[in-house]
């Protein structure tokens, strides 16, 4: 099976899903000709044409606004946000229109659009190119929000997310996009939108996480193996709306759960999550919910020290999953 | 005749008397339901009294059976004109289970009805903007020969989604009509703290668009401007920015009392430019209207605003659990 | 014919009440469907009310000037149609349907015992299977515990006494009777058979106090261990410089200890996570600083408080310590003396101690123990072997109130205050 990156994962199940319907379309900054800042549109505008791969003005909220015309009509767009930090002009459009059409309208309209995103730290991004958006969105419901963190998981999630016939927010960690390889099959294949997925079994402690992060977890997991310590690893992949169901499981397969996010730690998704656990796993917990997460200061600060400091690591990681495996 | 303007624009007489039968059953049923707010039987009223020339105007000058609406809150002759029934608006102000706007979940008047293409809206104002240029880039991109329409008010041009929305239709050339209704006031906001121009119409020209300048009030010539408009959008000539200008004759909804910003005797001289008494007159003058037919004409909407009243009145509201459907597809 | 109610409209979102201004009708005015009866003044609107029937006026219920609840009547009709009310009946028609709640099946939750519960029941040493759940099936609630340690505590102490006499009678004339350990076995105190020669001393009242507290210590806090050394030998320097002069100044000795406990008063002052304690649901950080001052003598280790140490001078520290030490001496220690400790701080050193685990007195955070100070070479930052006066503190700490990080921090600060003491940095008074 051919390994390729994150980031061309992304590519190929774009022009995967183009060159199957035609009602597929892109509209972003610098999609076109440059094949976009991180280049994840490459070779679309050639292959498409403008009149499907779109070059907007600066206007996040008209690439959310008009995408969710176009989807109401019928087409299937999925706007490209430069970086998720500069999502916020969007969010009038994407909460109070996207995420409530269905809804709102009683089932008679709705709007299949897709917002892709480059989302994360530790790239030296500073406090607007780091951060780290799905907490935002996590309690609109009518959208979908989705954050792989394999190249095989990007190209499956993606495809389902432009066939989808909801909203879907699809946030790619944009540290992974060359850091990250995998074995991606050539032909096509979805993975399915709120399904969470075990990347390690184990039997002493439960790490439950998403992005970049899970990679950071197999790492330390690795490690702690040669201990003796059992790491089990559910990557969330979908994020809002949670798969329930899995993360009841993973939690009382060992009773001992870590929550990690690369997000701040208050209110973020593995709030939620922790929330879950305890609602439902009283009695299979074998040790207080654990969270390691970003601090709480507004986002993630441009020097090294301070990057390094805010961002999670699989040092961190690591730390934490042995704290937990002693208790 | 020397003075009939409809037959010059390639309006049929029975087509203007099909316009003021809309404009006076939209005016009926408005006023209607703020009976029926002030008798506590339904929880809001916003209105479109006073717009409703602009409002036939520009219905009459689009293809109602091809290009798409998207309208705002005060559009009840418009969606009327679209083919929303006064049955489906009253179900809508009660909130019942048949509304076919939302279904009972959205406050009155949030009009959308596929079938009619009359596209869903909220109430964070403008964001039905960019939408408009959504479709208006579909049917570009797939050729397809309707415009989308798309109105809002004048407080609405001052919004982040105004200004992108004209200006994305602008650089991609889009079939889409912009028509704000400039009734003067942001709920108690007059024109003059809105904006430092005189014009809306004036903004198209920094979105590469022409933008006109219209009196709300005469629906020939409202039709005469929104149908060039139309043409030139068919023909691939991009998007245009219509100003109408018009009057609220009621405070912004049932929830407001406008004596506390605006002068009765203003209201009283809006009155005066009351589309539907200055039709009337032309009606009257080109022959095709008379006293008797007036009131035929009254009686008749009378009649349907009594029977679209008591259908939703009696009509039942959704089940308490139908409030979990349709957040996803199902 | 029917009589209908025309009730106060709800004018607008927010408004719970209005105003009749004036009646458009009197009793007996015929009306038609939607004529105005009355105009109507609320917070947000002024309106006419329009008629929901056509009929004649009955009564005038709200008067004008009146403000009358959003749903009330204020006046009624006569009508000739019939009465429909198929709004409001639908309405709680389907309110009653969804009330129809759902039926849950419940599995027995007898033996699941959630932490609290678990923990009670070893604190207080239950057996669990005695006790009646009242919870969802069956379920043993915190509160069930509670009762149950309510309800029990007298009779289980008479138990105790009673069992223990039986014991002893029975040590002393069965010794070697098996039988009697299998009935011993009801409390948790380990037994031993004493053989000839071995003593047997009562305990004393103040010895099962001791041991109490040092068992419900151990029991229950989570006691975690951490040492720094700290070089004194400036401090030792300066005391010795001046003890001869205090002690005819003041009459009586100025030891080290009344320096260490200036230092951790002030440090405890800056980080008062260790100036707490555990309360199950919470932890207590208290805002008075009063320090437990372990002193010895021939029979048993008292703690008695030495309060508000951050705001004393290391002369006053000096003379407390002194009092209470000559209180304990003399058996004068009252209760006040005993109360209210927040940390406690042990002199180890002065039994030659060099290094120990302090057991926390219970219900505090954390101990500190001062070794004894002792010389010894030391590689300087330049590379030379100095002689220098080191002394190790030795911390134990409640390992669910606090964690290493905080502790080591709250040491090393110790540990600065110490060697930064001296007599040009340094007044006693």
């Amino acid at each position: 099976m051919p390994v390729i990156s994150y980031i061309d994962a992304v590519t190929q199940a774009i022009r995967e899903e183009m060159e199957r319907d035609e009602n597929v379309f892109i509209l972003g900054e610098d999609v076109g000709k440059k094949g976009g800042v991180f280049k994840a549109t490459q070779g679309l505008f050639e292959q498409f044409g403008e009149e499907r791969v779109i070059d907007t003005p600066l206007t996040e909220s008209a690439i959310a606004g008009v995408a969710i015309g176009a989807a109401m009509y019928g087409l299937r767009p999925i706007g490209e946000m430069q970086f998720a930090d500069f999502i916020m002009p969007a969010v009038n459009q994407i909460v109070s229109e996207a995420a409530r059409i269905r809804y709102r309208s009683n089932n008679d309209w709705h709007c299949p659009i897709v917002i892709r995103a480059p989302y994360g730290g530790g790239v030296h991004g500073g406090l607007y190119h780091s951060q780290s958006v799905e907490a935002i969105f996590a309690n609109q419901p009518g959208l979908k929000i989705v954050m792989p963190s394999t190249p095989y998981d990007v190209k499956g999630l993606l495809k389902a997310a432009i066939r989808d016939d909801d909203p879907v927010l699809f946030f790619e960690h944009k540290r992974a996009y060359r850091l990250i390889k995998g074995e991606v099959p050539d032909h096509d294949y979805v993975v399915p939108i709120g399904k969470a997925d075990v990347k390690r079994e184990g039997e002493d402690i439960t790490v439950i996480t998403y992005g970049l992060c899970v990679h950071f977890a197999l790492q330390a997991a690795e490690k702690l193996a040669q201990e003796g310590i059992s790491s089990h690893i559910l990557d969330l992949r979908t994020v809002y709306p949670l798969d329930k169901e899995s993360i009841m499981e993973a939690a009382m397969k060992t009773g001992k759960v870590l929550l990690i996010t690369e997000d701040n730690k208050e209110g973020s998704v593995i709030s939620e999550v922790a929330a879950i656990i305890s609602e439902n796993c009283l009695f299979d917990l074998d040790a207080p919910i654990m969270r390691l997460a970003g601090p709480d200061v507004p986002a993630m600060p441009f020097a090294p020290t301070m990057e390094k400091y805010f961002m999670i690591n699989p040092d961190k990681i690591e730390k934490a999953m042995r704290e937990l495996a002693e208790f | 005749m020397e003075n009939n303007r409809h037959q010059k624009l390639g309006l049929s007489d029975q087509d203007v008397l099909e316009m003021y039968e809309l404009m006076v059953l939209a005016r009926r049923l408005d006023e209607r339901m703020w009976l029926l707010n002030r008798a506590g039987k339904i929880p809001f009223v916003i209105s479109g009294q006073g717009h409703e020339g602009a409002q036939i105007g520009a219905a009459f000058a689009l293809n109602r059976k091809k290009d798409y609406l998207l309208p705002y809150y005060r559009d009840l002759a418009l969606v009327l004109a679209f083919g929303m029934s006064p049955r489906e608006v009253m179900l809508g102000a009660f909130a019942k289970a048949e509304d076919p706007s939302s279904g009972g979940r959205q406050m009155s008047s949030h009009f959308g009805q596929k079938k009619n293409r009359i596209v869903t809206g909220s109430s964070p104002v403008t964001t039905q903007v960019p939408h408009a240029v959504g479709f208006a880039l579909a049917a570009k991109m797939k050729k397809q020969n309707f415009v989308s329409f798309t109105t809002f008010g004048e407080g609405s041009s001052n919004q982040g989604d105004f200004h992108e929305g004209l200006n994305f239709a602008g650089v991609h050339n889009l079939p889409v009509i912009f028509m704000c209704q400039n009734n003067q006031y942001a709920i108690s906001v007059p024109i003059e703290k809105q904006l430092p121009t005189k014009s809306i119409a004036d903004r198209a020209a920094g979105y590469g668009m022409p933008g006109y300048k219209v009196d709300g009030s005469d629906p020939l010539e409202v039709y005469r401007v929104v149908k060039e408009a139309r043409e030139r959008a068919i023909k691939g000539d991009g998007p245009t920015l219509i100003e109408a200008l018009t009057n609220r004759f009621t405070p912004h909804s049932s929830d407001d009392d406008d004596k506390a910003y605006r002068n009765p005797e203003e209201v009283k001289n809006a009155r005066q430019n009351d589309p539907i008494v200055i039709f009337g007159k032309y009606l009257i003058e080109v022959g095709l209207l008379d006293e008797p037919k007036r009131k035929e004409i009254e009686e008749r909407m009378k009649g349907i605003v009594n029977d679209a009243t008591d259908y939703a009145e009696q009509a039942p509201y959704a089940k308490p659990e139908d409030a979990l459907k349709y957040v996803y597809k199902e | 014919m029917s009589v209908e109610k025309i009730l106060m409209p709800q004018l607008g979102e927010s408004v719970t009440e209005g105003t009749i201004n004036q009646w458009l009708v009197s009793v007996g005015t015929k009306v038609n469907k939607y004529d105005p009866l009355a105009e109507i003044i609320t917070d947000k609107v002024t309106a006419e009310v329009p008629s929901s029937f056509t009929g004649i006026i009955k009564e005038i219920i709200a008067q004008e000037g009146e403000t009358i609840t959003v749903g009330e009547i204020i006046c009624t009709i006569e009508t000739e149609e019939n009465s429909t009310e198929v709004e409001q009946m639908e309405v709680t028609d389907l309110q009653e349907n969804s009330d129809t709640s759902e039926k849950e099946i419940r599995t027995p939750q007898k033996q699941r015992y959630s932490p609290a519960v678990l923990r009670l029941s070893q604190e207080h040493d239950i057996d669990l299977s005695k006790i009646t759940g009242t919870g969802r099936g069956g379920r043993i609630t915190r509160k069930d515990v509670l009762n149950y340690i309510a309800n029990n505590k007298s009779t289980d102490i008479e138990q105790e006494t009673t069992t223990h006499q039986e014991n002893s009678i029975q040590q002393l004339s069965q010794v070697n009777e098996k039988d009697s350990l299998a009935k011993q076995k009801t409390k948790s105190l380990p037994l031993h058979n004493p053989t000839s020669g071995d003593i047997e001393i009562p305990v004393s009242g103040i010895r099962r106090a001791i041991a109490t507290n040092m068992k419900k210590s151990k029991q229950e806090i989570p006691h975690a261990w951490m040492m720094v050394e700290v070089d004194v030998t400036n401090l030792v320097q300066y005391r010795d410089s001046i003890k001869n002069e205090f002690l005819q100044k003041e009459g009586f000795k100025l030891t080290y200890f009344p320096f260490f406990v200036k230092a951790v008063a002030q440090a405890l002052k800056e980080f008062p996570q260790l100036n707490s304690m555990w309360a199950g649901e919470k932890i207590i950080q208290k805002k008075d600083i009063n320090l437990s001052i372990a002193v010895a003598d021939e029979d048993a280790l008292y703690t008695p408080v030495l309060k508000h140490a951050d705001e004393k001078t290391i002369k006053g520290i000096a003379r407390e310590i002194s009092e209470l030490t000559q209180k304990v001496r003399t058996g004068k220690l009252s209760p006040d003396d005993l109360q209210g400790g927040t940390f406690t701080v042990n002199n180890t050193g002065s039994f030659g101690s060099v290094q120990s685990m302090g057991v926390i007195n219970y219900p505090q955070a954390a101990i500190l123990q001062v070794e004894s100070i002792v010389k010894r070479p030391v590689v300087m930052e330049n590379g030379m072997i100095a002689v220098r006066d080191k002394v190790n503190l030795c911390l134990s700490l409640d390992h669910r109130v606090l964690d290493g990080l905080i502790c080591g921090k709250f040491l090393k600060r110790v540990k600065e205050i110490l060697e930064n003491m001296s007599q040009e940095n340094t007044n006693i008074y």
